[in-house]
């Protein structure tokens, strides 16, 4: 070994700041073919539906607010967004670009917390797009049945739905962690949603003691409050520990997975 | 610039690395060379951190890899140029590295440039490129940070011989303004072409190190009236050339290319001057470095080594 080792002056370097990596992950969700046409897919979805909502309200002389559009529009997206955030990380593997994605931020935390950061902004965007297509049809109807239309659009279940879709989109990103495969963990993600809250229903009408444990350990059940916003008091411990057991433990386990993976 | 100290990598039972220890300096390309399976990718990815070192460490300029703010500024890398999503196009690639390291866009289309990939070939997606098209947007990709340090793996794989030129030449400027350049290879052509120093590493161990001469001179010294080197000579009077070299004990045969003598080049001119034999061209046989690779890494391939060494001569390579 020679005595003079050449260094990296580094002072000039700044770290690449945690918005730069939300905007690369925000570009890297919407660039390629598959999400392209995922999108499409939901854009042509929505017009579909909200189009045909629109014209049986109008023919039957339905009254409507600018939250019933809103809630179709919103139920749509709410099917897709976890599986962007599946995406969002299993692509990385399945594409192996995670030896790019690493190589030029290794601290994998960071990358990790951009691409949940992410998955947020892609939510608030799917909400907002919701309240303008409610707002727009609701437009509409004004236009043609003035007395029949309000521009209400339920403010509590809008909230409840960014809170209760920023879960799904959490347990989506735990499980694509967890499983680093995107077929896979969209079927979790799916057999999660549906079989545990069956099992517990199932148990419940059974065992009559099991039914004041289950709000504590069920997280569909659980979550029923947030729809409405109207969750008090033991609802929030039982909110708390059901959602430990279902997303916090899974998301933990991804993520400590990813940060000591052998990325290959 | 790049130390890398006692790294150490094991998968079970299994030891991918053992205690392997090497320096790359400034101005100089590095061939890190070794059949299949013999560690360089592992050496490398542990270097950039994607893979964790049993023991040992890897720093690049005095820092480990994972503690570099905004790496892409100071190490080009360069490890599976198919590890890219393929329904990105190639400027779409480009342009992603260059907003995660903070870059100004144009540079995306001087890297494009400078790798001679076409405007209709950047917004063609990843999918529908060669091997060697991947190649250059790799290296694209590895330069756009404008790196001091230049980790390429296997870059030349799916290069044509004129794109391995290019690349030659590329590296070379790169090295020659002070970079620094590890770059791997199982080709012993390909390093030897580009690089200016060789690492040697078979089964997980480093064999050999230093520049082509001093390795040639350390084998020559080990092997010492072993094997020893050989030289072909092309003279007026071959047949009598043959028979002075005999006569010194340098053996000689005839051959439809001239004269082939298992002795150093300087011998066999000494013998033709003392008996005023006119060469017409004298040198020593260029097989000596995939000799001494063969040499090196024979219980270390994956072929059995009961297999006949490849032919010597300007056919022998390993292409």
């Amino acid at each position: 070994m020679s005595s003079t080792h050449p260094t990296l002056d580094l002072g000039a370097t700044e770290a690449t700041p945690l918005s730069r990596l939300v905007q690369v992950e925000l570009r890297k969700a919407v660039d390629t073919v598959a999400s392209f046409w995922l999108v499409a897919a939901i854009a042509v979805l929505i017009v579909i539906v909200e189009g045909g909502l629109l014209l049986v309200v109008l023919l039957q002389d339905g009254e409507s607010s600018a939250g019933d559009y809103a809630f179709f529009a919103s139920y749509i997206t709410a099917v897709v967004l976890p599986v962007l955030a599946i995406m969002l990380v299993t692509s990385e593997w399945t594409q192996r670009t995670a030896m790019v994605t690493f190589a030029l931020e290794p601290r994998r935390g960071r990358v990790l917390l951009a691409k949940y950061l992410t998955g947020i902004v892609l939510t608030l965007v799917a909400v907002l797009v919701a309240v303008v297509v409610g707002l727009g049809c609701a437009l509409v109807c004004q236009v043609v049945q003035p007395d029949l239309t309000t521009f209400d659009l339920g403010w509590r279940f809008l909230g409840g739905f960014v809170i209760t879709q920023v879960l799904a989109m959490s347990l989506g990103f735990a499980l694509a962690c967890l499983l680093l495969n995107t077929p896979a963990a969209i079927v979790v993600f799916v057999a999660y949603r549906v079989i545990p809250v069956s099992v517990f229903g199932v148990l419940a009408v059974s065992f009559e003691t099991f039914a004041d444990v289950r709000p504590w350990i069920d997280f569909e059940y659980a979550q029923g409050p947030l729809y409405d916003l109207s969750v008090s008091g033991s609802e929030w411990g039982q909110l708390l520990t059901a959602g430990a057991l279902w997303l916090g433990l899974p998301l933990v386990l991804g993520v400590l997975r990813i940060l000591r993976a052998e990325v290959k | 610039m790049i130390t890398v100290e006692h790294l150490t990598r094991r998968y079970g039972d299994f030891t991918a690395l053992d205690d392997v220890s090497f320096e790359c300096r400034p101005g100089r390309v590095t061939g890190f060379l070794g059949p299949n399976g013999a560690g360089k990718t592992t050496t490398m990815r542990i270097l950039v951190g994607l893979t964790a070192a049993s023991s040992g460490i890897a720093r690049i300029g005095g820092h480990r890899y994972g503690d570099l703010p905004n790496p892409g500024r100071h190490v080009g890398v360069l490890l599976d140029a198919g590890a890219q999503h393929g329904g990105r196009t190639g400027r779409e690639i480009l342009t992603l590295g260059a907003l995660s390291m903070g870059l100004p866009r144009t540079r995306v289309d001087e890297m494009l440039h400078l790798v001679s990939l076409s405007g209709e070939e950047s917004t063609r997606r990843l999918r529908h490129y060669s091997l060697g098209m991947k190649q250059r947007l790799g290296i694209a990709h590895a330069l756009l940070g404008d790196p001091r340090v230049l980790i390429l793996d296997e870059p030349a794989n799916g290069l044509d011989p004129a794109g391995i030129r290019w690349m030659r030449g590329l590296l070379k400027g790169y090295a020659d303004r002070g970079g620094t350049v590890l770059l791997s290879s199982h080709l012993l052509n390909e390093v030897e072409l580009i690089a200016d120093e060789m690492i040697l590493i078979g089964r997980g161990r480093i064999l050999a190190q230093g520049d082509k001469q001093s390795l040639l001179a350390s084998r020559a010294a080990g092997a010492a009236g072993r094997s020893g080197s050989s030289t072909t000579a092309t003279s007026l009077d071959d047949d009598r050339l043959v028979a002075v070299l005999r006569e010194r004990g340098i053996a000689a045969v005839r051959g439809p290319g001239g004269v082939s003598a298992s002795g150093a080049s300087v011998e066999v001119g000494r013998a033709a001057a003392e008996h005023g034999i006119v060469l017409i061209d004298l040198r020593a046989v260029e097989g000596g470095l995939e000799d001494l690779f063969l040499e090196l890494t024979a219980d270390t391939q994956r072929e059995a080594s009961s297999y006949p060494p490849p032919p010597a001569g300007p056919q022998g390579g390993s292409r």
